[in-house]
C-alpha cells in the first residue's frame, strides 16, 4: 500500500478544493499520518473475501416507469447563484 | 417546569389537556433564549412557524385527534441541520450551502409531520456530519450542558446538547459511524442508530450513504422508542429501505432481562479506556447481570480494523456524495474565469478544514492506482467485520460495550490531530459498518468534574424492539437517566 | 506502406421510456429548459435515485438483441467527474459489472454480411445541455437523468462505409425492438469514434485518437475519411501520433485537437451505494425475453428465401414492419408471391402515404390481397379492372369477389357474345382485317380495341387475341 508519494495538490485538484499553501502543508502532513494509520489494513488475509457495498442484501429495488409531476421553473432555479432565461449560468465552458 | 418533562411526559399531560402544544412549545422557546446562548445547539429557529405548528396540533387536539394515532402530536421535536424541509434551509453547519433552501420535504420531515409533531429548529453539526465533536461547524461550536468548557460530541452535537439542556423533548440526528450515540453518550442522553434501512434517507444530506442512518436523541429509552417508531418504515423514494413491517416498539418495552444474553466484546475493553468510563460500565454489566442477564465474552477479531475500514469507505463515499456542492445550481458560489476555478475557489472557500481533508482522502484512496490497496481492500475488511457480528448473534441476543473510551474532552483538544479524533470512535464505528442497531444510555458520571458515561448496546438487525427492550431494563433499574445538567 | 484503419465506437442512445432512469421526470424533448426538472434529477442535497424497471428491461432486451450474455449480476457505479451539466458532479452508470456483455452485431455491408462484435451494452444516465453564449454557458437540466444506453463495440471496423453501415444497422436493431426511437434530430443517438490506423499485418493497435460526441452518422463518416489520412500522413511524414480527443468540426470538415486546461481525468468509479444491485432472475428475463423481435437482416433473409421476392421488395418490409406484416398475412397459402408484393408494396403502401392511414386503419383484411391477385391471375378480371376493385377496396373495405360483381367488372371469356363482338368488328373494319390476313400481325390490335370498346372492357383481352385469329385466319 503506497501513501509516501501522496500528492495533495494532485488529488485536491481532481477534488476541485482550492488549497492555500498552508492548508496544503498543514493537510498533507495530516492525511499522510492518516494514510499511514489505514495500512493498518494490509495485516489483514482478505484473499477470497467479497467487498461490502452495502449494509443489507437487497436486490432488485426498482420503480415503475411512471411520469410524476416535475417542479416548476422557478422552483429549480430558486437557489442557483446566477440564472437567466431559464439557465443555470455558468462561466464560459471551453469544450 | 414544561420544559422538564420528557417526551412521553408530555404527551401524556396534551392527552389529558393539562398542557397545550402551544405552552410546551413556548416553554422550549423560553428555555432556548435562558440557556442556549451558553449551549449554541440552534443556528436558528423560525419562532412563528413552531407556534403557529403549535396551535394547529392544538386545533388538531381539541377535534379529538389522539396520541394513539398520532404519538407525536403537538410535541416540540428539533432537527439536525441535514433535514430537508420544504421552504426551509439546510446548512448542514457549511458555508457552501449559503441561503439554500429546500425545495422539498424529505421522508422522516414528513413521516414526522404525520405523526404530529411540531417540527422546530435546526440543530448545530460538524459540517456535513464530519466530526466527533461539533466543532467542526461553520457556526461556532456547541457546548457540552454539563460543562461548557467540553464538546458535546458530533456530529449530532447540537441535538444531545439541546436535549441534555432540555431546550426540545427530542431531537432528530444521523449515525455514519457513532454520530447519534458518541454525543448522546457525551450528553448524558439516549441516542439511539437503528438498523441500515430501517429509517428512509430521503431527504438527508448524504455523508456516506451506506453508513448514514437516521435515529432519535431523547431523555428516555421510551421516548426514542416512540420516535423510532414514527420516522420508521418502507420508503419508495429511499432504494436501500428494507421492506419490513415497524414493530409497536413503545408497546413491547417493559420486560426484564431474564435470560437475555449479552455477549462482551473483549477486543473492546483495551487499554486506554479512562478508569472512570471502565468503572461505570463494570457496574453496569453487574447491573444487567443482577437484572438476570446471561454475560457471555465473544470475540469480534477485527474490531481493530473498524476505524481504518470505516475511514476510507465513508470518505470515498463523500467525496462523491460532497461533489454537488460545486456552487452551480445552489450555495455560495466563488467565481472563477472557467468553470474548473469556480468549482476550486466555491469549494477551496466554502469547506471547513475537516471535510476538505476527508473529501481529499476519499478521492484519493478511489484514484486511480490506489483503489485495490485502500477502497476495495476496506469493503473486504467490513465483510469481515459484518462477519464478526453475524458470528456473535448466533449466539447472543446483544452486545453491551461502552459508547465512548472517555468523558467528553475539552474543546480545542483534539482539533489538530484528526487521527486521535478518529480513533475516539472505536466502538461505535463498527455497527455502522455491519449495518446494525445499537442505542447508547447513561450509566453513571466521572467525579470531578461530573460528565456522563455512556453505555452502548449493539442488536441484531431490525432488533430495534429487543434493543429497547434491553436498554430500558436497565434503564428503569438505574437513576442515571434523572441526572439533568445544571445550567 | 500499406495501412489499416482500425475503429470501434460507444453508442449512446436514449431509451423509449415515459420517465427519467431515476425519478418520475418526463423523458420528453423540447420542453423549456428546467422545466422537465425535479429535485432528484437537479442533484439537490438529500436526495437518492430509485431506478426504472423499464429501462432496466429494455437494455436487457438490447442485449439479447445484441446476442449479448445476460450475467445474473449486475451493478451501478458512481463515475466522478465535475461538469456543469453533471447535476451531482458524478454520473450513474454501470462500470465491472454491465447488465449485458460480450455480443455481436451482423449487418450488410458491400456484397456480404459483417460481423462487429459488442462488448457491453449498458445502462446510465444523461446529462445535461450546455448552451453557450458570448460569455457565459446556460446549463438545462432536462435532458438530465434520461435513461442512456452505451453500446460499445470492439475494434472490428475497418472503414469509414463499414462504420456507417455498422450504426444504421445498429439504429435499426433499436428501432425494431422498440428500444429507443433513435431520432437524430432529437440527439436521441451520439457516439464517440476511436480510430487509430496501423501497417498492415501488424497486430499492435496504434495510437488512438477519440472523436467525442458525434450526433449523425454521416459526421461520423466523414470525420473517419479525415482522420484517418491525417493519421497516416502524420505517419509517413515522420510525425508521431499522440493519444488524444478530437473534436469533429461539422462545417470546416476537419478534426482538431481539444487543447482545453489539461485537466488529468480519474473518474474514481465506486460501487453507487444508493441503489441495490440487480440479480435479474429466470420469470423476470422471460419476461423480457417475451419482447425479442425478428431483427432486420434476419427479416429480409426470411422473405428472399420464404416467399422468393427480391431483395428490394424485401428490404421495403424490413423498413416498413406493418406492412411486411400485411403481407405476410396476404401471402399465406398463395402461389404469386411476387404479384401480392408487388400490390403491397405499389399499390398499398402507395396508397397509405398519399392518404396518411396506417396499416392498422385499413377497411379490409390482407387476405383480400390475396383473392384480387388471385381473380386476375385467373383472368376473372383485367389488371385495370384490378385497380378498380383496389380502389374500392382501399376506400370502403369488402371483398374483391363481391365488388367485381357489384360493379361489374368480370371480363367475358365465354365465346357466346365474345364471337359476336368479335365478328362485328372484323365486319365492320375489312381494312385492318385484309391487312393483318396479308401478314400484317399488328393490325389486330385496332380489332381488339374495337372489340374492348364494344364490351366496354369487359372483355378479356387475351381470349379476345385468341378469337380474332381464329376467326381471321379461319
Amino acid at each position: 500500500m503506497a501513501d509516501t508519494d501522496f500528492d495533495i495538490q494532485y488529488v485536491a485538484n481532481l477534488a476541485r478544493i482550492a488549497l492555500t499553501p498552508d492548508e496544503e502543508a498543514k493537510l498533507g502532513y495530516q492525511l499522510g499520518d492518516i494514510l499511514g494509520y489505514v495500512k493498518k489494513l494490509e495485516e489483514l488475509d482478505v484473499t477470497g473475501v467479497e467487498p461490502m457495498a452495502h449494509a443489507v442484501p437487497l436486490a432488485n429495488v426498482l420503480r415503475a416507469d411512471e411520469v410524476r409531476p416535475s417542479i416548476p421553473q422557478e422552483a429549480a432555479l430558486a437557489n442557483a447563484p446566477k440564472q437567466a432565461n431559464g439557465l443555470f449560468i455558468v462561466p464560459k465552458i471551453v469544450e | 417546569m414544561l420544559h422538564e418533562l420528557t417526551l412521553s411526559g408530555l404527551t401524556a399531560k396534551l392527552a389529558a389537556k393539562k398542557v397545550s402544544s402551544r405552552e410546551a412549545m413556548q416553554a422550549c422557546l423560553d428555555r432556548i433564549d435562558a440557556v442556549d446562548g451558553q449551549v449554541n445547539a440552534f443556528m436558528s429557529i423560525d419562532r412563528d412557524d413552531a407556534l403557529g405548528q403549535a396551535d394547529a396540533a392544538d386545533a388538531a387536539l381539541a377535534k379529538g385527534n389522539t396520541h394513539a394515532a398520532q404519538p407525536l402530536l403537538g410535541v416540540p421535536i428539533s432537527l439536525k441541520d441535514l433535514f430537508c424541509a420544504k421552504g426551509q434551509p439546510a446548512n448542514c453547519s457549511s458555508k457552501i450551502l449559503g441561503d439554500f433552501l429546500s425545495p422539498y420535504d424529505g421522508t422522516v420531515v414528513r413521516k414526522l409531520r404525520d405523526a404530529g409533531a411540531v417540527l422546530f429548529g435546526r440543530l448545530n453539526m460538524d459540517e456535513f456530519a464530519m466530526g466527533s465533536s461539533t466543532e467542526n461547524s461553520a457556526f461556532g461550536r456547541s457546548n457540552n450542558p454539563w460543562d461548557l468548557e467540553r464538546v458535546p460530541g458530533g456530529s449530532s452535537g447540537g441535538c444531545a446538547a439541546a436535549v441534555a439542556a432540555q431546550e426540545c423533548f427530542g431531537s432528530i440526528g444521523t449515525d455514519t459511524g457513532g454520530s447519534i450515540r458518541q454525543p448522546a453518550a457525551l450528553c448524558g442522553c439516549v441516542g439511539l442508530k437503528p438498523t441500515y434501512g430501517r429509517v428512509s434517507r430521503y431527504g438527508v444530506v448524504a455523508f456516506a450513504s451506506s453508513l448514514d442512518q437516521v435515529g432519535p436523541l431523547t431523555k428516555e429509552v421510551r421516548d426514542s422508542a416512540t420516535l423510532l417508531g414514527a420516522m420508521s418504515g418502507h420508503d419508495p423514494h429511499d432504494s436501500t429501505s428494507v421492506p419490513t413491517d415497524v414493530p409497536d416498539y413503545v408497546a413491547e418495552l417493559g420486560g426484564d432481562l431474564k435470560g437475555t444474553k449479552l455477549g462482551l466484546p473483549r477486543e473492546f475493553l483495551i487499554d486506554g479506556i479512562d478508569p472512570e468510563v471502565r468503572a461505570a460500565f463494570d457496574a453496569a454489566v453487574k447491573q444487567c447481570e443482577a437484572l438476570g442477564a446471561e454475560i457471555h465474552e465473544v470475540s469480534m477479531p477485527h474490531t481493530e480494523y473498524g476505524v481504518a475500514t470505516y475511514y476510507i469507505v465513508a470518505t470515498a463515499e463523500a467525496s462523491a456524495n460532497l461533489a454537488r456542492f460545486d456552487g452551480i445550481r445552489y450555495g455560495d458560489r466563488v467565481d472563477g474565469d472557467d468553470p474548473f476555478s469556480l468549482y476550486c475557489n466555491t469549494r477551496g472557500q466554502g469547506f471547513g478544514e475537516e471535510v476538505k481533508r476527508r473529501i481529499i482522502l476519499g478521492t484519493y484512496v478511489l484514484s486511480s492506482g490506489y483503489y485495490d490497496a485502500y477502497y476495495l481492500r476496506a469493503q473486504k475488511a467490513r465483510t469481515l467485520i459484518k462477519r464478526d457480528f453475524e458470528q456473535v448473534f448466533e449466539t447472543v441476543d446483544a452486545l453491551i460495550t461502552p459508547t465512548v473510551p472517555a468523558p467528553a474532552f475539552k474543546a480545542g483538544e483534539k482539533m489538530d490531530d484528526p487521527l486521535q479524533m478518529y480513533l475516539s470512535d472505536i466502538f461505535t464505528i463498527s455497527c455502522n459498518l455491519a449495518g446494525t442497531c445499537g442505542i447508547s444510555l447513561p450509566c453513571g458520571f466521572t467525579s470531578e468534574p461530573k460528565l456522563p458515561i455512556g453505555l452502548q448496546f449493539l442488536g441484531k438487525p431490525f432488533g430495534e424492539s429487543e434493543l429497547l427492550q434491553i436498554a430500558h431494563a436497565y434503564e428503569q433499574a438505574t437513576p442515571w437517566h434523572t441526572e439533568r445538567a445544571a445550567l | 506502406m500499406e495501412y489499416e484503419t482500425v475503429i470501434g465506437l460507444e453508442t449512446h442512445c436514449q431509451l423509449k421510456t415515459k420517465s427519467k432512469m431515476f425519478c418520475g421526470c418526463a423523458n420528453q424533448f423540447g420542453a423549456e429548459p428546467n422545466t422537465n426538472v425535479c429535485p432528484v434529477c437537479l442533484g439537490m442535497p438529500g436526495v437518492l435515485p430509485v431506478p426504472n424497471e423499464r429501462a432496466l428491461q429494455l437494455t436487457t432486451l438490447t442485449g439479447y438483441l445484441l446476442n449479448c450474455e445476460v450475467p445474473r449480476f449486475a451493478k451501478f457505479d458512481r463515475k466522478n467527474y465535475f461538469y456543469p451539466d453533471v447535476c451531482k458532479d458524478y454520473q450513474i452508470t454501470q462500470f465491472d459489472f454491465p447488465s449485458t456483455t460480450t455480443g455481436h452485431v451482423d449487418f450488410e455491408f458491400g456484397d456480404g454480411i459483417e460481423r462487429v462484435r459488442i462488448t457491453r451494452a449498458h445502462i446510465e444516465e444523461d446529462v445535461g445541455k450546455n448552451n453557450h453564449f458570448a460569455q457565459h454557458s446556460g446549463v438545462d437540466f432536462n435532458r438530465a437523468g434520461v435513461p442512456l444506453l452505451e453500446i460499445v463495440s470492439e475494434p472490428d471496423l475497418r472503414s469509414a462505409d463499414m462504420a456507417y453501415e455498422y450504426l444504421n444497422a445498429l439504429k435499426d436493431i433499436l428501432i425494431y425492438g422498440g428500444i429507443s426511437d433513435c431520432d437524430m434530430e432529437k440527439g436521441m443517438v451520439r457516439c464517440d469514434v476511436n480510430i487509430s490506423v496501423r501497417p498492415k499485418g501488424e497486430e499492435k493497435l496504434g495510437v488512438k485518437v477519440e472523436i467525442k460526441n458525434m450526433n449523425t452518422f454521416s459526421g461520423v463518416r466523414r470525420a473517419i475519411n479525415y482522420e484517418v489520412p491525417r493519421q497516416i500522413e502524420t505517419l509517413e511524414s515522420g510525425g508521431t501520433l499522440v493519444q488524444e480527443t478530437r473534436r469533429w468540426d461539422d462545417v470546416a470538415g476537419i478534426t482538431e485537437s481539444m487543447r482545453t486546461k489539461e485537466h488529468a481525468h480519474d473518474y474514481r468509479y465506486l460501487p453507487e451505494p444508493d441503489i441495490m444491485p440487480l440479480k435479474p432472475d429466470e420469470a423476470w428475463l422471460a419476461e423480457v425475453r417475451s419482447h425479442i423481435v425478428e431483427l432486420p437482416l434476419a427479416r429480409k433473409q426470411r422473405f428472399v428465401s420464404d416467399y422468393c421476392i427480391p431483395a428490394q421488395d424485401a428490404d421495403v418490409f424490413v423498413g416498413n414492419v406493418p406492412l411486411g406484416g400485411f403481407f405476410e398475412k396476404a401471402v399465406e397459402g398463395a402461389k404469386n408471391a411476387k404479384a401480392i408484393a408487388n400490390w403491397v408494396i405499389n399499390n398499398l403502401q402507395a396508397r397509405l402515404i398519399e392518404t396518411g392511414t396506417t396499416v392498422d386503419e385499413l377497411k379490409f383484411e390482407p387476405v383480400a390481397i390475396r383473392e384480387l391477385v388471385g381473380i386476375i391471375d385467373a383472368g376473372t378480371i383485367s389488371s385495370k379492372g384490378g385497380q378498380e376493385v383496389f380502389a374500392e377496396l382501399f376506400e370502403n373495405g369488402g371483398s374483391p369477389v363481391v365488388i367485381v360483381e357489384a360493379k361489374g367488372l368480370a371480363q367475358v371469356s365465354e365465346s357466346g357474345e365474345l364471337d359476336k363482338w368479335c365478328r362485328e368488328a372484323i365486319d365492320s373494319n375489312p381494312g385492318p382485317a385484309d391487312d393483318y390476313r396479308n401478314g400484317k400481325e399488328n393490325a389486330i390490335n385496332f380489332l381488339k380495341g374495337q372489340v374492348m370498346k364494344a364490351s366496354r372492357g369487359k372483355a378479356n383481352p387475351q381470349v379476345v387475341g385468341e378469337t380474332l385469329a381464329k376467326l381471321l385466319k379461319g
